[in-house]
């Protein structure tokens, strides 16, 4: 029996008017793309050109419900089981990936737990990278203002900074410094000042690179590298920091620890990743999580680099490093885990 | 239905994973898989203790979540764990509380000379 085929789902989130829809048109441009399906929500800032429109009318669905999460995870449920259904039946074409634009209002999280929740979305869709636009004019005050801009740009695997060409070096400077503290570890690009990787952005995710060791490398060299020197958490107590741990982790102990991290916390561990030396196993497992929501754990096919400690990168919101390290050597019962330098 | 181990719609928690190309589940092997559940029990059994909870594998599918006044519930996966605790205590199980760490330090301590 062949083995299912899972495609993958990008989300592509930001703020009001940071520039999702700009940044989608020229990524839907780029023929890498081409068999993508996109779902996006009504209250778009730009529409789509129409030309862009024709290319994707058949696998497009409008959301008709806003900005509200508890409605918008009944209504993109049904708009990907009909994609889904069209897809099969021959309606629309055979997309190969889908991106979801979320409305600039929304919390992220509910987006990705329907697709992965979803009883039967589950089985034919898994998450891709999730892509963040930062408006490099507004950044600073929408990150003060309004905590679901916060949330969006910490579970981001990607980072798009928008409008600089359109902004001064201070306003710049301080969106890359927000940037700095709340998610160091996404790979940053600057839409005005060159071309867009849209393979890197949309394609290059865990999942699709844990088979390939170079691949991988490069992946956790951009997640991994950088949160040391910005581990310090500051201002609305939103704060990233790296936790490592020598020698190999026992793997029930550890999800036993994170389900009930989770559980009474998920709400503000707003992004957990990285690798993870799982004992009596060879490769490393790869581990991704944004806040209740836990990817299925990706197995890699080799250790990306020399290093074989256990890695991982948590962004939370109002929780206590030294509480969550302590609390995990606790749990993993050795006395191994350690903050990083 | 699992083929391997006859859950119910059992291809769901992170933890308990079903095989499938690139993702990691922790065994494949019946028998592994069942060592690996009772290793999993007894990890619980040394965190639950603290909140005077037992836990049971039910039929290598489910597990059973006791208090020591007998109340129980049946639990799919530790995704349900955790909250089917917090309903049997009528208080939160939190992994931050320092008396629960300082609990599993001590007998980290005993079992590690």
């Amino acid at each position: 029996m062949a083995e299912p085929v899972f495609t993958p789902v990008n989300l592509l989130t930001g703020f009001l008017g940071s520039g999702k829809t700009t940044l989608l048109q020229r990524l839907l441009a780029d023929p890498a793309l081409a068999d993508t399906a996109v779902l996006i929500n009504e209250l778009g800032e730009v529409g789509l050109d129409h030309h862009l429109l024709q290319r994707v009318d058949e696998a497009m669905v409008i959301l008709p419900s806003g900005c509200v999460c508890c409605t918008i995870r009944g209504d993109l449920a049904a708009a990907m089981r009909d994609l889904l259904s069209r897809r099969t039946q021959g309606v629309v074409p055979p997309f190969r990936r889908v991106v979801i634009e979320s409305t600039g209002l929304a919390d992220p999280f509910p987006v990705l737990s329907t697709v992965q929740a979803d009883p039967v979305l589950r089985h034919h869709f898994r998450l891709g990278n999730v892509i963040t636009t930062v408006d490099a004019l507004n950044a600073a005050a929408q990150l003060d203002r309004h905590p679901e801009s916060v949330r969006q740009l910490a579970v981001a695997d990607r980072l798009v900074l928008t409008k600089t060409d359109l902004a001064d070096d201070n306003a710049v400077r301080a969106a890359l410094r927000a940037i700095a503290r709340l998610n160091p570890s996404a790979r940053l690009w600057r839409a005005a000042e060159g071309p867009l990787d849209a393979e890197a952005l949309l394609a290059h995710d865990l999942f699709a690179t844990a088979a390939r060791a170079e691949a991988a490398r490069r992946l956790f060299a951009d997640e991994l590298a950088g949160v040391e020197p910005h581990a310090r958490g500051a201002g609305r107590g939103v704060a990233a920091f790296a936790v490592v741990f020598d020698g190999p982790v026992d793997w029930r102990r550890f999800g036993l620890w994170l389900t009930m991290l989770l559980n009474r916390h998920g709400a503000r561990v707003l992004r957990v990743k990285g690798i993870l030396n799982v004992a009596g196993e060879q490769a490393p497992v790869a581990l991704h999580g944004v806040q209740h929501l836990v990817y299925p754990p990706v197995h890699m096919a080799a250790w990306p680099d020399a290093d074989r400690r256990s890695r991982l990168v948590f962004i939370v919101d109002g929780l206590d490093r030294a509480a969550i390290e302590r609390s995990m050597r606790a749990f993993l019962g050795t006395g191994q885990a350690r903050q990083a330098a | 239905m699992c083929a391997l181990c006859g859950v119910l719609g059992g291809a769901g928690h992170w933890t308990d994973q079903v095989h499938r190309p690139g993702l990691y589940a922790a065994a494949a092997d019946p028998a592994e898989r069942r060592r690996g559940r009772a290793l999993r029990v007894a990890a619980a059994r040394h965190v639950l203790a603290h909140y005077r909870l037992g836990l049971a594998d039910w039929q290598g599918s489910a597990f059973v979540l006791s208090t020591a006044t007998g109340k129980s519930e049946i639990v799919d996966d530790l995704g349900h764990l955790w909250p089917a605790a917090e309903r049997l205590l009528g208080r939160p199980c939190d992994p931050l509380d320092p008396d629960l760490l300082e609990r599993l330090e001590a007998r980290t301590g005993e079992s590690h000379g």
